[in-house]
């Protein structure tokens, strides 16, 4: 693990310190006693997972809206984490991240660990203009690499924030997809062609 | 009458398993239009709902004496109104429990009673809780009937008892907290308005619309697996999706997340049991 995450993580409870308290702190204590108290594994999901990680607890003080220096140093060791191609290749196939973009299947209790998780993206997005079964809890793709183009820095944009969205924004919704290995960089290649090709439904 | 009522309830669930064929073709179809349809079918469902044979199986399960202390619910069941009474009883849950010294939604306070007062074991009844295939558990049935005697009642949690108003508060701060390999809350998809996950709607649980969007939907017959389910099931497998482990069957966690959001629905009108997809 790099570092610098290191780092950050011992500096977590310096950094939660010195957050003004809100007013929801009197239960908080209290709602994570009972998430222990009364929370069993079950499947592949294990109670370590009821743990914060760095992000988590800033995100949960802070009702999603961290001060901004806080966020930047947090954002830069979430970019500083992220793994590439080992041929620095970004665009893959499309087609396979239309497939991918499909599936929502993986790290549930009713899902068997070690199946292909899915890129679960059509849950929260609408991507390409013939799937009409697409969520809204997150922005719509569509024409994203029209009207964005396909540069190097977009591709190395698009690539990092499906792998890991918080390096962007630190408390997004969106899953953190690549650092938990849901899914690996060629199949984040595949996502990136999905939004970036000109061949892409998404950009016809 | 109770002929006339099954065989309506079969003509109902067969049109019912035509529907789950045709949506099993999700690329064919226009969602939004599937939707629609849905929603056509859940009001012509209104007077022949799947849902009444599950509360006539209750009602047979509140009456009857039963367990090992061989004793009905219905003359040692206190639902928070007294024993046996059960006009209104579900619409004021959660409430506190002097006698349990808990905090309870329908389906905790039922169990408890099944456990306490009829001498039932709670293990054994935790094993199956929920419904599956062509197996119904006895508090689901139970649940049912109670929810069906608070009919066009408005929801009225006491949250003025301090020690519901506490469960309250922590189910608040529950809903918040992100974690996970998703780091999901529950807030991430029921936090704001007008959001869905592909085409399920979802209701902004910390607002009292959307609250009583998510209340009035339990207990119903599930068109998806044709099966009566509860508040409490929605509760735990929402925890599924979130990548969290499980609440544990009538845990604390459970009760003041229900303490939370039928809190906040507090002052509409609850229709009973229902149909959902």
């Amino acid at each position: 693990m790099n570092h610098k995450i290191i780092a950050a993580a011992l500096a977590t409870p310096i950094l939660l310190a010195a957050l003004p308290a809100a007013a929801e702190e009197d239960y908080r204590a209290e709602a994570i006693a009972v998430f222990h108290k009364d929370f069993v594994a079950r499947g592949q999901a294990s109670l370590d997972r009821l743990a914060e990680d760095g992000v988590h607890a800033i995100c949960n003080h802070t009702g999603n809206k961290p001060p901004a220096d806080i966020s930047k140093v947090l954002e830069a060791d979430q970019m500083a984490a992220v793994k590439y191609p080992a041929d620095g290749k970004l665009m893959g196939d499309w087609k396979a991240g239309e497939k991918l973009a499909q599936s929502g299947r993986g790290f549930t209790w009713s899902d068997q660990p070690g199946l292909p998780v899915g890129g679960n993206c059509y849950n929260c997005h609408q991507i390409s203009p013939k799937e009409q079964a697409y969520g809204t809890i997150g922005p719509s793709l569509l024409q994203f690499g029209k009207l964005r183009g396909n540069s190097a820095e977009m591709q190395k944009y698009v690539y990092s924030k499906i792998f890991n969205a918080k390096a962007y924004n630190l408390c997004s919704e969106m899953p953190r997809f690549g650092r938990v290995e849901a899914i690996s960089p060629s199949q984040i290649k595949d996502l990136v062609a999905l939004l970036l090709d000109p061949e892409s439904p998404v950009n016809k | 009458m109770r002929k006339r009522l099954i065989c309506s309830m079969a003509s109902a669930l067969s049109l019912l398993a035509c529907s789950g064929n045709v949506l099993a073709q999700a690329d064919a179809i226009d969602h939004a239009k599937a939707a629609a349809e849905f929603d056509k079918f859940r009001a012509e469902m209104e007077d022949n709902n799947p849902s009444e044979l599950s509360e006539l199986k209750g009602e047979e399960l509140w009456k009857t004496k039963r367990g090992p202390k061989n004793v009905s619910l219905a003359e040692s069941c206190d639902m928070g109104l007294g024993i046996g009474k059960l006009e209104g009883a579900y619409v004021k849950m959660p409430r506190y429990f002097a006698d349990a010294d808990a905090v309870m939604d329908a389906e905790r306070r039922i169990v408890w009673c099944m456990v306490e007062k009829q001498g039932f074991n709670f293990d054994e009844i935790a094993k199956k809780p929920f419904a599956k295939d062509s197996f119904t558990p006895d508090a689901t049935n139970l649940v049912t009937y109670v929810a069906g005697h608070s009919r066009n009642m408005k929801i009225a949690v006491p949250l003025d008892d301090p020690k519901v108003k506490k469960a309250w508060g922590i189910g608040k701060a529950m809903t918040a907290y992100r974690a996970g390999p998703y780091d999901f809350s529950c807030n991430t998809c029921h936090g704001s308005d007008g959001k869905r996950i592909r085409m399920q709607n979802l209701p902004n649980i910390s607002t009292a619309a959307g609250a009583m969007t998510g209340v009035q939907g339990w207990p119903a017959y599930r068109m998806t697996g044709g099966v009566q389910l509860t508040h409490q099931w929605r509760m735990i497998d929402c925890f599924r999706q979130q990548r969290f482990p499980a609440p544990k069957y009538t845990s604390d966690a459970v009760a003041y997340l229900l303490t939370y959001m039928i809190g906040n629905a507090n002052g509409q009108v609850y229709k009973g049991p229902g149909i959902k997809r």
